[in-house]
C-alpha cells in the first residue's frame, strides 16, 4: 500500500495508449517494443514482431535497475541475431549491480531510434507534498550528470494544470524556438497523463526529438497502488515487481504464501541465516524498532531476520509462522547459543493469550531442537489478557526445559533485546 | 467547543462518528465516563446507509440514546457544538466524505481513520484543509487523545489499558507520532517516566498525512499546559526535517524528546517497505540515522536507541520538576468502570440462573444438535421425518417400526378433502385474500373436540377405561349411561361391511410390527358391541390412530411418560402436524385457481327472523 515502481514496458505501453486522449489525439508514441521473459520462445518470436528483423534494435533489462547504460546492461544498435545471443546469455543469471546482486530474467527489446546526441532531453514529474514538479533539461541521455543541479523546474501546486505558455516560459528557454511547441504539448499532455492516472514519479531520459515526433527511450515510473480502484482499469493489467535482487528464499515465500491467505499480516525476511539473534514480533511499528534496537546496540551482523505477525492472525496461521522461524533458527548449531525474541508493544484489542496459542504449540514441537541449540527466549508483550499470556509462556519454559524469560509492560518495550545480548557480545 | 486554536479538543469537545462503528462509540463513552465527564463526547453517529434512529450506548452503569443521521447536513443542523468528525468511511469513500464534512463550516476537525486512501486525492485534501483553516488527522491512523478529556475512536486500547497507563487524567507530555499501532506503547512509556500524557496524536503512516508530525508539535508549542513534548518519527520522507528547521529557528523551544524509527534499513541489502506507506527510504536524507543526528544537532533530546527512550524521557520530566515548571498534581479519585457482562461472564467472575432450558436442541455450536445427534448424523442414518420427531418430541430416537408409524400416521391424516371444517376454513380466508399463514391458521382453529380431536379422545377415553379394568361392556354401558358418544368410534358412510382402507392399513401395521396392542385389542372388543348395535359404529381412522399410538407409546417408554404425553396433547400435535399439510395444499391450490372472495348464498341459510 504504497508507492510502487513499475516496469519501464507496463509505462510506455501506458502512454503509447493513452497519452493521446489527453492531447486530443495530437500525440501519438509507438508502442512498438516487445517483453521477453524467461518463457518466452525466442525463435518464434521474429514471425509475431516481423520488425525485430527489419530494424536495428535496443536491448535492455526490465527490472526496476537504475543507471543501466552505466552498468553495461544495454545493447544499442544491434541487429536480431547479436540481440538473442545478448538475452540468451544473460537470461536467469546472476548480475550485480552496486552492492545488489539479482537474477536478470524480463527484457525488453525496442527499435534503435538514430539520433544526435542534440535530440536528446530529459523529463521528469514527481510529487510533494504540497503538489508537483516538473524537471526539464536540454540534454538527456546516460551522460545527463547532476540533473538535480541543472534542471529546470516548475512547481505546479496541487489540484492545478500548467499552462503551455508556463511551461515554454520556465522550462524551454534553452530549446531551440521550433521545437518549442511540439515539446510543450508533450509536457503539457504528460501532466495530465501523470495526475490523472495517480503517478508518484515518472522519469523519461532521454525522450528524442526526430521528424517533428517524439520517442521516449528510457522510462522509469511509480504508481500509488492505493489508488487501483480509481485507476486500475486505466492502467491495464499490470502486475509491480520486487526490487531488483529480492529474491525471496523458500521460507519467505512461504510466508509471502500464508499472508496473502489471511486478513492478518504475516511478514519474513532472511537477513542472515547464521545470525544469533531471532525476532517473532507483533505490530509493524514494533517489529521495527526491536530491530533498530539490535542494530542500535551494535548487534546488526548478528540479527537473523526481520519478521512480524499483526491483525490477529488465527492460531494456525501464527503456529506455521513461528514453526518456519523456529526452523531456520535451528538448523545450524552456533557455541555461543541464540536468541530468539518474541516481542511485542501493548496491543489495543487483540487478546494476547490467544495470539500466543499458536507460539507455543510450535515452541513444545521444538523444544528438543531449541535445546540443542542452547537458545535462549525472551517475551515481552502487553494488552487484553496479557498477564494470562505471560503466565502460559512462564510455565512452558518449565515444561520444556528452554529458558524462558518473561516481561510485560512495566518493562520497557525493547529492554529484552538488551537483556539478551548484554552478555552475548 | 474549543475556542483556542491550539485546541481541537476538550472535555466538552463533541464528535459525530461517520458510519456505524458501535465498539468505537461505546469505547470512547467508557473513556467518557472514567474521565468524569458530563456530556458524552459523541454528539451522534452519520449512517450514510442506514436511517434516522436512535442507537443504545452505556454512560458508565446508565444506558443513553445516541441519535443517528442518514445526512450529514442534518446531523450538523440538530447538533451546532459539534466541530469534529471521526471518519470511519473505508478508504474509497473517506475522501468523499471529508469533502462533504468541509462544506459544513462548524467542522473544523476531521479524523480520518482508512488506510489507503489514494495519495494525490489526500494531497488534494490537505490542501484544501489548509485553505479553509479545518484540520485533518490521518489518514491510516487510530486517532488520539487528550488525557482525561476526548478520545478518538480505538485510541488507547482497552479501558484496563487506559487506566494504567493513566489516560484518565491530564499530564504535561504532549506526544505525536507516525504510527497508531505503537502510541499505546508510547502513552505507557510517557506514564511511566514522566506525570503523564496531556494529548497524544497518532497522524497515521502514509506519506502525506493530511497534518503533519510539526503541525501538532506547533500546537503543543503553543498550549500553556503542555510542558515537554515527545515525538516518534520514521524512516521515509522528510517531515522530520521541517522539525529539525522549527527547532533553528525557535518555533520549539520547548524540550524535545525524539526518535526516529527504522535505523534497521542498512542491515537491508535492497530497499525495504516497512509497514506503514511512507517508511521507506528514497534517499540518503531519508534514512533514520540522518534524521537522528539531525535532529541532536539542532537541539532535541535523542537516545542512542529506543531502549533509552524512556530513559531521556524521564531524565527531561525530572528537570522540568526540578525546575518548578512542572509541578505533580494529586492523583484524581478513580471512577470505577463497570464491567461488561459479556467480560464477567468469560472471566468467571459472575454468574446468574437462565430464564429458558432447552433439552431438545442447540444451536451454537458449529452443526445443529436434534437431541444428541448432529444434523449431518441425522441424514446419514436416514431416520427420517419420523426419527426426527420421535428425537424432538420423546427425546428419545424411537425404533425403525414406531418412526414408521409416526410417518404413516402423517400421511393418513395429511388431507380429509375440502369439505371437512378445517380445508373449508383454510379456502375461505385463503379466497378473503389471506397470506399462507393466516389461511392455516384460520383451519387449524376449527381442530378441537368436534373436529380432528377425536385421536386425542378417543386415546384418552380408551385407555382410562382400559386402566380401571373396565370390560368393554361396562364401558360401553357406562358411556350409554352418561350420554356421552365413544370418541374413535362411527363413521358417516363406512361400516363393517365396507371397512375404511385407512383403518385396516393402520392397524394391521400395529398386529404385525408392535411388541403389544393390548389397548387395540380391548378397542375391537369395544368395537363388536357398538357395531352390533348399529354396522356404522365402527372403530374410526381418528380412533386407530390415537389408540395404536398409546400402545406405541407404552412399549417404548414408561407408562407414566407415555400417559403424559397423552395428557399434555402430544396426540392431538400428530394431527395439527399431519392436517397442516393438507391444508397448505388447500390454500396453494386456492390461489393457483385464482378463486374469488367466497360470499355463502341466501338460499343456504334459512333466515328465520321474529315477525314484527
Amino acid at each position: 500500500m504504497a508507492q510502487k515502481a513499475i516496469r519501464e514496458a507496463d509505462g510506455k505501453r501506458m502512454i503509447a495508449r493513452l497519452l493521446k486522449d489527453y492531447t486530443n489525439g495530437k500525440y501519438t508514441i509507438d508502442d512498438t517494443f516487445v517483453t521477453v521473459g524467461p518463457d518466452t520462445d525466442l525463435k518464434t518470436l521474429p514471425a509475431t514482431y516481423k520488425w525485430l528483423t527489419k530494424e536495428k534494435l535496443v536491448v535492455k533489462p526490465d527490472q526496476l535497475i537504475k543507471r543501466r547504460g552505466k552498468s553495461k546492461l544495454l545493447l544499442l544498435n544491434a541487429d536480431w541475431n547479436d540481440a538473442e545471443k545478448w538475452i540468451k546469455e544473460r537470461m536467469s543469471k546472476p548480475v550485480t549491480v552496486g552492492t545488489v546482486t539479482g537474477i536478470l530474467d524480463h527484457f525488453i527489446v525496442e527499435p534503435f531510434i538514430p539520433h544526435n546526441e542534440t535530440d536528446e532531453y530529459y523529463l521528469a514529474i514527481l510529487s510533494e507534498r504540497d503538489g508537483d514538479q516538473i524537471l526539464f533539461h536540454h540534454q538527456g541521455g546516460i551522460n545527463v550528470g547532476d540533473i538535480d543541479a541543472k534542471a529546470a523546474r516548475m512547481k505546479i501546486p496541487i489540484g492545478t494544470y500548467p499552462t503551455a505558455g508556463d511551461i515554454e516560459k520556465q522550462l524551454l528557454a534553452n530549446v531551440p524556438k521550433e521545437r518549442r511547441s511540439l515539446i510543450v504539448g508533450f509536457i503539457e499532455g504528460m501532466f495530465k497523463f501523470y495526475a490523472d492516472l495517480n503517478y508518484t514519479y515518472l522519469e523519461i531520459n532521454p525522450f528524442v526529438v526526430s521528424n517533428n515526433r517524439i520517442f521516449p527511450l528510457d522510462l522509469a515510473a511509480k504508481l500509488d497502488d492505493t489508488a487501483e480502484f480509481v485507476s486500475g482499469k486505466k492502467w491495464g493489467g499490470i502486475t509491480f515487481p520486487s526490487p531488483f535482487g529480492r529474491i525471496l528464499s523458500k521460507e519467505e515465500a512461504y510466508i509471502a504464501e500464508l499472508d496473502s491467505k489471511t486478513g492478518a499480516s504475516l511478514k519474513l525476511t532472511i537477513i542472515n541465516p547464521e545470525g544469533r539473534v531471532w525476532t517473532m514480533v507483533a505490530g509493524g511499528g514494533a517489529s521495527v524498532i526491536y530491530a533498530d534496537t539490535i542494530t542500535d546496540l551494535g548487534f546488526m551482523s548478528e540479527m537473523a531476520n526481520y519478521g512480524e505477525y499483526s491483525g490477529d492472525p488465527n492460531e494456525e496461521f501464527t503456529y506455521l509462522y513461528a514453526r518456519t522461524i523456529l526452523d531456520l533458527m535451528t538448523r545450524k548449531k552456533n557455541p555461543k547459543g541464540k536468541f530468539l525474541l518474541i516481542g511485542g508493544g501493548i496491543a489495543n484489542f487483540t487478546d494476547v493469550a490467544n495470539t500466543f496459542k499458536g507460539i507455543v504449540r510450535a515452541l513444545k514441537e521444538y523444544k528438543e531442537k531449541l535445546r540443542e541449540n542452547n537458545v535462549k527466549i525472551y517475551v515481552r508483550r502487553g494488552g487484553p489478557n496479557y498477564k494470562e499470556g505471560l503466565r502460559v509462556m512462564r510455565e512452558l519454559g518449565e515444561q520444556l526445559g528452554v529458558p524462558i524469560e518473561v516481561y510485560g509492560p512495566e518493562t520497557h518495550m525493547t529492554k529484552i533485546v538488551s537483556m539478551a545480548l548484554k552478555g552475548g557480545k | 467547543m474549543a475556542e483556542k486554536e491550539y485546541i481541537l479538543f476538550d472535555k466538552d469537545t463533541q464528535a459525530f462518528i461517520y458510519n456505524m462503528q458501535t465498539n468505537a462509540v461505546q469505547r470512547m463513552l467508557d473513556f467518557d465516563y472514567v474521565s468524569g465527564r458530563k456530556t458524552p463526547s459523541v454528539a451522534a453517529v452519520i449512517n450514510p446507509t442506514g436511517s434516522d434512529s436512535l442507537q443504545k450506548f452505556f454512560f458508565g452503569p446508565k444506558e443513553i440514546l445516541v441519535p443517528v443521521y442518514k445526512s450529514m447536513k442534518n446531523a450538523a443542523s440538530r447538533h451546532k457544538n459539534v466541530d469534529v468528525m471521526i471518519n470511519f468511511a473505508s478508504f474509497r469513500s473517506a475522501a468523499a466524505s471529508t469533502e462533504e464534512a468541509f462544506t459544513i463550516p462548524q467542522i473544523r476537525t476531521v479524523v480520518i481513520i482508512a488506510e489507503g486512501v489514494p495519495e494525490r486525492r489526500m494531497r488534494e485534501l490537505a490542501a484544501k484543509a489548509k485553505q479553509l483553516n479545518k484540520i485533518i488527522i490521518g489518514p491510516a491512523t487510530v486517532g488520539g487523545i487528550v488525557a482525561g478529556a476526548f478520545k478518538i475512536g480505538n485510541t488507547g486500547g482497552t479501558i484496563e489499558n487506559i487506566m494504567d497507563s493513566k489516560l484518565h487524567r491530564p499530564g504535561s507530555v504532549g506526544f505525536v507520532s507516525k504510527s497508531g499501532g505503537l502510541s499505546n506503547e508510547a502513552y505507557n512509556i510517557v506514564s511511566q517516566n514522566t506525570d503523564g500524557l496531556y494529548e497524544g496524536i497518532a497522524i497515521g503512516g502514509d506519506r502525506y498525512p493530511g497534518s503533519t508530525l510539526l503541525d501538532h508539535l506547533l500546537r503543543f508549542e503553543k498550549n500553556p499546559e503542555i510542558k515537554m513534548l515527545v515525538c516518534l518519527g520514521e524512516v521515509g520522507g522528510s517531515d522530520e526535517y521541517t522539525i529539525v528547521d522549527a527547532l533553528k529557528k525557535k518555533q520549539i523551544t520547548k524540550p524535545l524528546v525524539m526518535w526516529v524509527t527504522g535505523t534497521c534499513s542498512k542491515a537491508f541489502k535492497t530497499e525495504v517497505q516497512f509497514g506503514h506507506a511512507g517508511a521507506k527510504a528514497g534517499s540518503d536524507s531519508e534514512t533514520a540515522d540522518a534524521k537522528n543526528a539531525a535532529l541532536k544537532a539542532a537541539g532535541a533530546v535523542v537516545p542512542s536507541s529506543f531502549d533509552d527512550y524512556g530513559e531521556k524521557i524521564g531524565l527531561v520530566y525530572k528537570e522540568l520538576v526540578k525546575k518548578k515548571i512542572i509541578i505533580p498534581k494529586q492523583e484524581p479519585p478513580v471512577l470505577k468502570m463497570p464491567m461488561d457482562y459479556n467480560t464477567a461472564i468469560k472471566a468467571k467472575l459472575v454468574r446468574r440462573p437462565a430464564n429458558f432450558i432447552s433439552t431438545i436442541s442447540d444451536d451454537r455450536g458449529e452443526e445443529l444438535i436434534y437431541g444428541n445427534m448432529l444434523i449431518s448424523e441425522v441424514f446419514k442414518k436416514d431416520i427420517g421425518i419420523g426419527g426426527v420427531l420421535s428425537i424432538l418430541w420423546f427425546k428419545k430416537l424411537l425404533p425403525d417400526y414406531a418412526t414408521k408409524f409416526i410417518e404413516m400416521a402423517i400421511m393418513v391424516t395429511a388431507d380429509h378433502g375440502p369439505a371437512v371444517s378445517g380445508a373449508h376454513n383454510t379456502i375461505v380466508a385463503t379466497r378473503a385474500g389471506k397470506d399462507l399463514i393466516s389461511s392455516l391458521v384460520s383451519g387449524m382453529l376449527t381442530i378441537g373436540p368436534r373436529f380432528g380431536g377425536a385421536i386425542d379422545g378417543a386415546a384418552q377415553m380408551f385407555s382410562e377405561a382400559y386402566d380401571v379394568g373396565k370390560t368393554p361392556n361396562q364401558f360401553v354401558e357406562d358411556m350409554k349411561v352418561k350420554a356421552v358418544n365413544i370418541q374413535g368410534i362411527g363413521h358417516l358412510i363406512k361400516s363393517l361391511h365396507n371397512p375404511d382402507m385407512r383403518v385396516t392399513i393402520i392397524s394391521d401395521y400395529a398386529k404385525k410390527h408392535f411388541k403389544s396392542t393390548p389397548l387395540l385389542d380391548y378397542a375391537r372388543e369395544v368395537e363388536k358391541i357398538t357395531t352390533s348395535k348399529r354396522d356404522n359404529l365402527i372403530l374410526n381412522v381418528d380412533g386407530c390412530i390415537g389408540i395404536c399410538f398409546v400402545d406405541l407409546l407404552r412399549s417404548e417408554l414408561t407408562k407414566q411418560e407415555a400417559d403424559e404425553y397423552i395428557k399434555m396433547g402430544a396426540l392431538n400435535g400428530l394431527f395439527v402436524l399431519g392436517r397442516s399439510i393438507g391444508l397448505i395444499g388447500h390454500y396453494l391450490d386456492q390461489k393457483r385457481l385464482k378463486q374469488g372472495l367466497y360470499r355463502h348464498p341466501w338460499d343456504d341459510i334459512a333466515y328465520m327472523l321474529p315477525e314484527k
